[in-house]
């Protein structure tokens, strides 16, 4: 039993391309989730500005957006721009873009969701204790509103790293395409190969997303008073 | 004494929501140490009125002047007139992420940059004042409503404010809890604060007044000291509105005490 598991991973460079897929699935990750927080406070403060422009134009985006499959999404920007009109984007780049484009809008949403829910009587008593605007945003909004921010941003995390598999379709050769491909290879000889490679598959998974989520159980707590 | 400068003076102030005018000319005075109650029934302006004092809202016209200073000149530095003008609203509005101390800590820190030590030791003892120095490192949500305004009333108090103005802070405060609001309001009361309360208890009211002034649809439709009032209001408005508070004893003589 255990011979099948060890053979699959020693064969070859098997094991250190599965680390390599990896760390593709991590970087088009990372480098998401950090550009969609940057942008997503953008764009989730123009939705709460007084600027009724601004405010539609943000709407639109973020409908279109969530509500297209991302797998359509990466299609688009993949095949569809790149055979059209000669836009040629490295496969792992249109990845980090469509992801960036979801995140964003998701991201949008709960920063308008964060600033909006707050009593507006908070920033009242702010005034009444005779804080300059300024004062109460950085003493009194912002940090309540990260706070509410959090179990969300945390849940987008997780959710952007749980759908870097669709990359597959576009041919980037992150942590699940590698291991399909082992699979492949290994299958003929080794029956057991694809139920080794998926485990391990899965355990990584959970080894990333498990922390992450702790952590923000973790700050939700620490924050519950 | 009427010589004297008053702490607050508003003179023919208007006050509109869009086209709806809800204050038609209100003037006053609050002089130092005085302490006035303002009553009169729901929706008739009196929050609108401390609103407009502090700043909360724009005023149409009229004067407002504290400590002889014009403050509704159009170039009023708010956050700096707000220091001196305590206010404690209806709502139990706390910052929910800061304990108690960070509360009542962070106006005078912030706003008026004062020394940490210094105020930490002032607002110990207002805190002990208000019996609730034992719950200085408390969340607000940790409190019963009646603590969170005892805070709300410490927090404005370490701002050293020359008046303080109350809307209806025990209004949505269980019976149990209304008093021991009330006796710290009434423990300023003696302490000299010159205060502006605006309250629907009447017995309280009665008690803590140096003058009532009875409010109806955005005028002040009577001003006098609270026997005077309570005894023989002069308009019908004023009688029609204390009968409320009235009940006719079913079985024994009546019992003045018992309101909410
Ligand atoms: N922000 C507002 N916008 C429009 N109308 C308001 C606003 N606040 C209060 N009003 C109206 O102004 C009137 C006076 O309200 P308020 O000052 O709250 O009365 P009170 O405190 O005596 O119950 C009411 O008719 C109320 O509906
Ligand atoms: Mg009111």
């Amino acid at each position: 039993m255990l011979d099948s598991a060890l053979n699959v991973f020693r064969q070859g460079r098997n094991l250190a391309r599965l680390m390599e897929g990896l760390w593709v699935t991590l970087e088009i990750s990372a480098v998401s989730v950090l550009l969609s927080m940057l942008l997503g406070i953008v764009v989730g403060l123009l939705m709460t500005t007084r600027k009724p422009l601004w405010r539609a134009a943000a709407r639109l985006y973020l409908e279109l957006v969530r509500f297209v499959p991302i797998l359509v999404l990466l299609y688009i920007f993949y095949y569809t721009l790149s055979r059209n009109w000669g836009i040629n984007l490295e496969a792992k780049i249109v990845a980090v873009l469509v992801f960036t484009l979801w995140g964003t809008a998701e991201m949008a949403d709960l920063v308008r969701g964060a600033a909006t829910s707050l009593p507006a009587h908070q920033r009242e008593s702010g005034r009444a204790i005779g804080l300059t605007e300024s004062q109460i945003n950085r003493y009194v909004i912002i940090p309540q509103a990260v706070r509410r921010l959090i179990p969300g941003v945390i849940n987008l995390t997780t959710r952007m790293i749980k759908t870097t598999p669709f990359v597959f379709f576009i041919n980037v050769p992150e942590l699940t395409k590698v291991g399909q491909q082992i699979v492949e290879v290994a299958g003929m000889k080794n029956y057991m190969a694809s139920f080794w490679v998926y485990a391990f598959i899965f355990f990584i998974y959970f080894a990333v997303c498990y922390p992450i989520s702790r952590f923000s159980g973790f700050l939700e707590k620490k924050w519950e008073n | 004494m009427s010589t004297a400068q008053p702490v607050l003076r508003i003179r023919d102030l208007h006050k509109k929501y869009d086209r709806l005018e809800v204050l038609h000319g209100i003037s006053l005075d609050v002089p130092r140490g005085r302490v006035l109650v303002v009553i009169g029934p729901s929706g008739c302006g009196k929050s609108t009125l401390l609103r407009c004092i502090n700043g909360l809202e724009a005023i149409e016209s009229g004067d407002i002047e504290l400590n002889g200073e014009s403050i509704s000149s159009g170039k009023t530095r708010w956050n700096l007139v707000r220091q001196k003008i305590g206010m404690v609203f209806q709502s139990y509005d706390l910052f929910p992420h800061m304990t108690v101390m960070g509360n009542i800590l962070l106006g005078p820190l912030k706003a008026q940059g004062r020394d940490r030590r210094e105020v930490t030791r002032e607002a110990e003892q207002l805190l002990d004042r208000v019996g609730l120095l034992d719950r200085k490192d408390s969340y607000p949500r940790q409190l019963s409503g009646g603590q969170k305004q005892r805070v709300a009333i410490v927090r404005a108090l370490c701002m050293n404010p020359e008046i303080m103005l109350f809307d209806e802070v025990t209004a949505s405060l269980d019976p149990e809890m209304v008093r021991e609001v009330l006796d710290v309001m009434l423990g300023l009361a003696e302490r000299g604060m010159t205060m502006l309360i605006v309250t629907h208890e009447m017995a309280f009211a009665r008690a803590v007044a140096d003058k009532i002034i009875f409010m109806d649809q955005g005028v002040i439709v009577e001003s006098a000291p609270p026997n005077v009032f309570f005894e023989n209001p002069v308009s019908d408005r004023a009688r029609r509105f204390l009968n409320i508070f009235q009940f006719d004893g079913v079985k024994k003589e009546e019992q003045p005490h018992v309101e909410s």
